[in-house]
């Protein structure tokens, strides 16, 4: 039996607000609670730098958190029901790569001396945005052109992780000509980071992230068709083509705005799907995309609290902390998957 | 009740477009009529082209040439919305379904009568009901498709269509992968239908026995002829079955309507209690003997009972078996 549905949106959305309000009071700089809460309230008078560390960084990152992980969870579980594998992912298919060479391109080649994405101006991080978009939808197109051709899922993912190894390839072939510290801004991003959005810059991020959330809310119907394979689905009236365009530019849009915002963040998109459909105790998309969605940003606001070494003023980098929450529940999957009916 | 043709095909001609605009044409010249409240099966071996049909009949690729009329008008004027009003498919494509309920699956079936986001009124829940209620999976309304046995299965697919609320209903190999069970309710439960709710339902199978059992018509398909079509039984006695099926060393038996390996073996004469008759007379032909009339001057076999077959040697001498196992011994003996 599905599980009450109602009841799995409360728990969400109450550890969504705690995992929020958590990321506001928690960070490598420690700001007594009572001040944390003044300033969120308005309060003035507390210290300078304290209100500039919450408005100015907490805050920004917290919602980049929360943003970055919807669009990761829900561009995997897209990707897992239309190439009707649960193995799926935007990392796997090689569409972060895809995204990470479009940023690549701009960072080492075009880029100035650069730190961070901070440091663009708007039409820079336009360019990357654009960029990471064309990368992502090339590969994208690519294992699209693919999947006519290999009709086995797992032979299509192995495509996917080749074609992966090639934008990598070309990655590494732009960081060889480019100058060390480019390089090494590349390397700081590909480790992944929620902190780099500024306040300024949170309009663009959340303007692309929510188009792209909104989009997939709309394809729930055919999302649902689509289980039962693309010929079924052909049969009860939907539109195949247009619809596998609009999943792939919806999948593409989410992923190439959260890698050129946050880095290639890995593991998000492949796990927060399996986690969502584990709790829901079902793959249908009405509770599926909004429980999936929830539960993204829980668990990037998650990975955004683990990421602060505690009693120190250090940052683990993000790449280091998905996988630890990640990996678990892929192997949990894959050893389970007789046992779990959304792999029948 | 006057009969109703709902698919008709003329000249039809079924295959595939290959690179550079060539045809590869499966089958040609095909005249065929589908009829409301009937099962039709569409026999053939492997290769004959079973699959391109039911393909082009389900609007998945287009035909090559001739005209196809669904309940009287030219599939060139169906919309993609409006087909999937008018044809239903069962397939054989793997579904990734398991992890959604029996109530779910069958409630895609109103798919193309759903707005927007799929949100089912209380009319659409009535229909989903009668069609779980109609296959016979009600109780399991609730249970996760992944649970589901094979036949189970089927029926819940047949279920979609039947809430898709289709007047055709096209399966393709419906029965394959099903145990012997689940294979006759699936045929007796889509001739149930065909009945009860007037559909034209057209399958494909391998099961000559169930076809010929449960189909009203058959259509029997090889490459280079014309379909064979008509009632299971006039195909038989009109030797249709024979051409169709006899290859080299496999006849078709128009007695049992059973296909056996051939074999030019003398007759053995087997006679008495019917039952029984016919189980020897099973084991006869499976080891290459030939039941026949009861005759003299070659080797005969009375059935008093399950336990008393009499043998009758050429040469006259009786002999007395309890089992078929001990019948089959004297016959080799010789």
């Amino acid at each position: 039996m599905n599980r009450q549905p109602l009841v799995i949106y409360l728990f969400l959305l109450i550890l969504l607000s705690g995992l929020f309000v958590g990321g506001l009071i928690y960070g490598a700089v420690s700001i007594p609670l009572d001040s944390v809460v003044n300033i969120l309230l308005g309060d003035e008078t507390e210290r300078p730098a304290w209100i500039n560390i919450v408005w100015q960084s907490r805050f920004p990152q917290a919602v980049t958190a929360l943003l970055a992980g919807s669009s990761l969870a829900i561009s995997g579980l897209l990707l897992q029901t239309l190439f009707r594998n649960p193995l799926a992912g935007p990392s796997i298919l090689g569409i972060s790569d895809g995204a990470n060479l479009g940023v690549a391109a701009i960072m080492l080649y075009f880029g100035g001396s650069l730190g961070l994405l901070a440091d663009f101006p708007v039409s820079g991080y336009l360019a990357i945005i654009f960029a990471a978009f064309g990368g992502a939808v090339a590969i994208l197109s690519l294992i699209i052109y693919f999947s006519a051709k290999v009709r086995n899922n797992v032979m299509l993912l192995i495509i996917g992780i080749m074609i992966g190894y090639v934008a990598s390839s070309l990655i590494s072939v732009l960081n060889y000509y480019a100058s060390s510290d480019k390089v090494h801004a590349f390397v700081m991003w590909g480790l992944g980071n929620f902190s780099g959005v500024s306040l300024e810059q949170l309009p663009y991020l959340m303007g692309f992230s929510i188009v792209g959330l909104l989009l997939s809310l709309l394809l729930i119907k055919p999302l649902n068709a689509l289980l039962l394979g693309e010929m079924y689905a052909s049969n009860l009236g939907v539109k195949i083509k247009r619809i596998r365009m609009l999943i792939l530019f919806c999948a593409g849009l989410l992923t190439a705005t959260t890698t050129a915002f946050c880095g290639p963040i890995s593991f998000i998109g492949l796990a927060v799907p399996q986690m969502a459909r584990l709790l829901l105790g079902s793959s249908n998309h009405k509770m599926l995309v909004p429980v999936t969605l929830l539960m993204g940003a829980c668990v990037a606001l998650l990975c955004n609290l683990l990421m602060v070494i505690p009693g120190t003023n250090n940052l683990l980098p993000l790449n280091a902390v998905t996988p630890i929450l990640g990996a678990p529940v892929i192997i949990y999957v894959i050893v389970n998957r007789k046992n779990i009916q959304y792999f029948d | 009740m006057e009969e109703r043709i709902v698919v008709e095909t003329k000249g039809l001609s079924i295959g595939y477009v290959l690179k550079g605009g060539k045809q590869k044409v499966v089958h040609d010249c095909l005249d065929l009529q589908l009829f409301a409240g009937e099962v039709t099966c569409l026999l053939g071996l492997n290769g004959a082209g079973k699959s391109t049909l039911l393909r082009t009949l389900c609007g998945f690729q287009p035909p090559l040439g001739g005209a196809i009329r669904l309940m009287g008008q030219p599939l060139t004027s169906y919309s993609q919305s409006k087909f999937s009003l008018t044809v239903g498919v069962v397939l054989t494509e793997k579904t990734n379904a398991g992890g959604i309920t029996v109530y779910e699956l069958v409630s895609l079936g109103r798919h193309p009568y759903t707005g927007f986001f799929g949100q089912l009124k209380k009319q659409d829940r009535e229909i989903i009901e009668q069609s779980l209620e109609a296959v016979g999976i009600a109780h399991k309304a609730s249970n996760y498709v992944s649970e589901l046995s094979d036949g189970e299965r089927q029926k819940v697919m047949i279920a979609k269509t039947l809430a898709q609320q289709c007047p055709i209903i096209l399966l393709d190999e419906p029965t394959a992968f099903l145990d012997v069970t689940s294979r006759i309710e699936t045929m007796a439960l889509l001739h149930r239908l065909s009945v009860e709710q007037q559909k034209a339902i057209l399958l494909s199978t391998h099961d000559l026995d169930l076809a010929i059992q449960m189909a009203d018509r058959l259509w029997l398909q090889e490459k280079g002829k014309a379909m064979g079509c008509g009632t299971p039984e006039d195909l038989i006695m009109s030797g249709a079955f024979e051409s169709f099926f006899g290859k080299e060393g496999i006849v078709f038996d128009a007695k049992t309507g059973k296909l056996n390996i051939e074999m030019d073996s003398s007759p053995i004469g087997v006679e008495g209690d019917a039952d029984t008759a016919y189980w020897v007379g099973n084991a006869l032909v499976r080891n290459g003997y030939h039941p026949s009339q009861v005759k003299e001057g070659q080797w005969n076999i009375c059935c008093e009972g399950a336990q008393k077959l009499i043998v009758t040697l050429p040469d006259g001498t009786v002999k007395m078996c309890k089992t078929v196992e001990d019948l089959m011994k004297i016959l080799k003996a010789c």
